[in-house]
């Protein structure tokens, strides 16, 4: 065991790397994970998904300046998310399924009222909450616990469970034989309607609990902040491609890297660019991102059999 | 009595080339309105303050942003949500060239440059997305990318390091000192500025829609119509839907681009909100709520609800002037919901029903259009 204090600075900012790398992983998961299961399921893109985020922001921030404890404040900030996002289903978006295009126009529409009707009700901005589990320091370095750690931890279960949920439980083989075939699902018995509310419900929740736990992480909250998520989370839904975990998947690990490294070497702008140029290169070689490349491939092989 | 039907034979010609069945107002009632409503903007100057007048200007601007969506959205069924990148970028432009360049000379070689920057930017997105074969909503998604990570490089700009030549970029505060609009070369000069810039963009504006309209019902906008209606039947009739698909964006780039121009001569400013998701939206609204298939309906969708913003900025009665956006963003869910096709396709069906409805015909819709023709 070599003593801390005589490690190579290298070392150092391998670590200080890997942090980068996590921070940035956790966040493009979760960012996307919303967006992604309401584009994968049901074609919609919500293009108010950064606004739903940011009512999961808004949902825990003022229960807690208000006293109560953080977890309970996230849950509630969960909980307030799914309800907004059971009601937009139901009198916006539940129209929209055959006109995908329409969809977007008019989920913006709806994203320029609740930003701008936050910013009415709740002035230009909320007190931060400080960053839970303090700060590990090696070397000339520290990251925060909660984002290098805790949060892609998160993601990674969220991303298992989504597995789960959509592979083994009766909900998710009916909800995706509404979303291949929403006829025949209609034929043999299956509430379709239930299920599209659902499914969006499922998205709103991820979109929620993404806000609730970036509450204490964004530093000031004010409600343009929708607008930060919103980047990651359409590069890596279109990088990804069609299928919903391993395209939130391999997208968040491809950009994380890219991100990372120009984060960690020139500044956040410059990781921001780069995953910029990665995402059109990546689509000009495979127009549908990676999962459907990869759908195409093994097609092809099943065909050359 | 020969020079009269020669005349008429001219008015004709001219007709076929404007009319069509990709175009709303293809009668001789829609043209004495237009002559009557482009009269009313000429003298509109001599009505009333400057300051209406350059807020007006101000829209006219804007209808090149509005009619390039149209334009690419409505006919080849692209839907673009980063038109303002286009935009933008040749507002930039404009003003770096101007600032460095600021003779007649100089200008005049922004106003192009800025114009060919943007198109050409407009081109090579195109030539990645068309060529790579990306489709649909992942076409809408990536434009707004662009221009949103626009607005994140352009917020950043704001030391002294990022400045090209005299013109410095400004960051959150934006680019000032932008020049007037001026054409001229050597010692002969004229700069467009308040009444004469109005003008300008008046005539430029209404070149450009009729322009649009002779493109839109000519062989090149049938194929856009075809792609906009299949776009593997119109691959499989022979036709090169990308290479199609990237002379519209291009156009659409271009149009955007002359707005751009426009904008930052007419505030002789320009800042990183051009890109940000507010003001992406503008477009999208305008042309929505006009109704995606009619160029005139863009425009007039243009002057309303920037008319609309302008007033609801002051404030009227009980709403502050916060309520705007969420009244503009209220007025979007609302056609989308409600009017899908938008305002002008809508009245222009009720129009025909009550023609045909009086002159006895049966209301099916082509019987209706052909009452139209």
């Amino acid at each position: 065991m070599i003593p801390a204090t005589v490690l190579p600075s290298q070392v150092y900012s391998l670590i200080a790397f890997l942090f980068q790398f996590l921070d940035s992983f956790g966040f493009i998961v979760l960012a996307t994970v919303g967006l992604a299961i309401i584009f994968g399921m049901m074609g919609v893109i919500n293009l108010a998904h950064g606004e739903f985020i940011l009512i999961g922001v808004y949902g825990t921030a003022l229960p807690f300046h208000a006293g109560v404890p953080l977890p309970l404040a996230m849950v509630m900030g969960v909980v307030v998310t799914v309800v907004f996002g059971v009601i937009v289903e139901r009198t916006i978006v539940h129209r929209f399924y055959d006109r995908l295009l329409d969809s977007m126009v008019a989920t913006w529409g709806l994203a320029l009222i609740i930003s701008q009707l936050l910013l009415i009700i709740f002035g230009s901005s909320l007190d931060s909450i400080s960053t839970p589990m303090g700060n590990v320091g090696y070397g000339p370095f520290t990251s925060s616990i909660y984002r290098g750690i805790f949060l892609p931890g998160i993601a990674l279960l969220v991303l298992a469970g989504l597995y789960v949920l959509f592979t083994r439980t009766e909900f998710g083989i009916k909800a995706r034989a509404t979303i291949e075939d929403p006829e025949t699902a209609r034929a043999m018995g299956i509430d379709t309607d239930r299920m599209y509310v659902s499914t969006f419900a499922i998205g709103s929740g991820l979109a929620g609990l993404t806000g609730a736990l970036y509450a204490p992480a964004l530093g000031s909250i004010t409600p343009g902040r929708g607008s930060t998520f919103l980047i990651e989370a359409f590069v890596a839904v279109v990088v990804g491609g069609p299928s919903v975990i391993v395209g939130t998947l391999s997208a968040s690990g491809l950009l994380s890297v890219f991100n990372a490294t120009g984060s960690f070497f020139f500044g956040t702008f410059v990781g921001q660019m780069m995953m910029l140029v990665v995402a059109i290169v990546a689509l000009r070689a495979l127009p549908d991102g990676i999962t459907g490349y990869v759908k195409q491939w093994r097609q092809r092989r099943r065909a050359e059999q | 009595m020969s020079e009269t039907t020669a005349a008429r034979d001219t008015v004709d010609r001219i007709r076929a080339k404007l009319e069509g069945p990709n175009t709303y107002g293809n009668s001789k009632l829609f043209w004495v309105g237009f002559a009557v409503v482009v009269a009313a903007f000429a003298a509109f100057p001599l009505t009333t303050d400057p300051y209406t007048v350059l807020q007006s200007s101000r829209y006219l601007a804007f209808a090149f942003l509005g009619l390039s969506l149209c334009f690419i959205w409505g006919y080849a069924g692209v839907l673009s949500f980063g038109q303002v990148a286009f935009f933008g970028v040749a507002a930039y432009t404009f003003g770096i060239i101007g600032i460095n360049f600021g003779s007649a000379t100089g200008v005049t070689a922004a106003f192009i440059g800025a114009v060919l920057v943007g198109t050409l930017f407009a081109a090579v997105l195109g030539y990645f997305m068309f060529y790579g074969g990306v489709r649909d909503v992942y076409v809408t998604i990536i434009t707004l990318v662009v221009a949103l990570v626009l607005n994140t490089f352009l917020a950043q700009t704001a030391g002294s390091e990022w400045a090209v030549g005299d013109a410095r970029l400004g960051g959150f505060n934006g680019m000032t000192g932008i020049p007037d609009f001026t054409l001229g070369f050597g010692q002969t000069a004229f700069v467009f500025e308040a009444t004469t810039f109005y003008y300008a963009l008046l005539v430029m504006l209404v070149a450009t829609y009729l322009g649009l309209r002779v493109l839109v019902n000519s062989n090149f906008g049938m194929t856009m119509v075809a792609i906009r209606e299949d776009e593997s039947r119109t691959a499989t009739f022979g036709y090169n839907v990308p290479f199609v698909k990237l002379v519209v964006f291009t156009i659409g780039g271009a149009l955007a681009a002359a707005g751009g121009v426009f904008y930052a001569a007419w505030g002789n400013f320009i800042d990183p909100t051009v890109f940000g998701i507010a003001f992406a939206a503008l477009p999208v609204i305008w042309v929505s709520v006009g109704g995606r298939e009619s160029l005139i309906g863009a425009i007039g969708a243009t002057f309303l609800i920037e008319r609309l913003r302008t007033d609801l900025s002051g404030g009227i009665g009980p709403l502050a002037p916060e309520w705007a956006q969420v009244v503009v963003g209220g007025l979007l869910l609302a056609v989308i919901m409600f009017m899908p096709a938008g305002v002008v396709p809508e009245l222009d069906k009720r129009i025909k029903q009550q023609i045909a409805k009086r002159t006895g015909q049966s209301p099916s819709p082509t019987a209706a259009e052909e009452a139209g023709d």
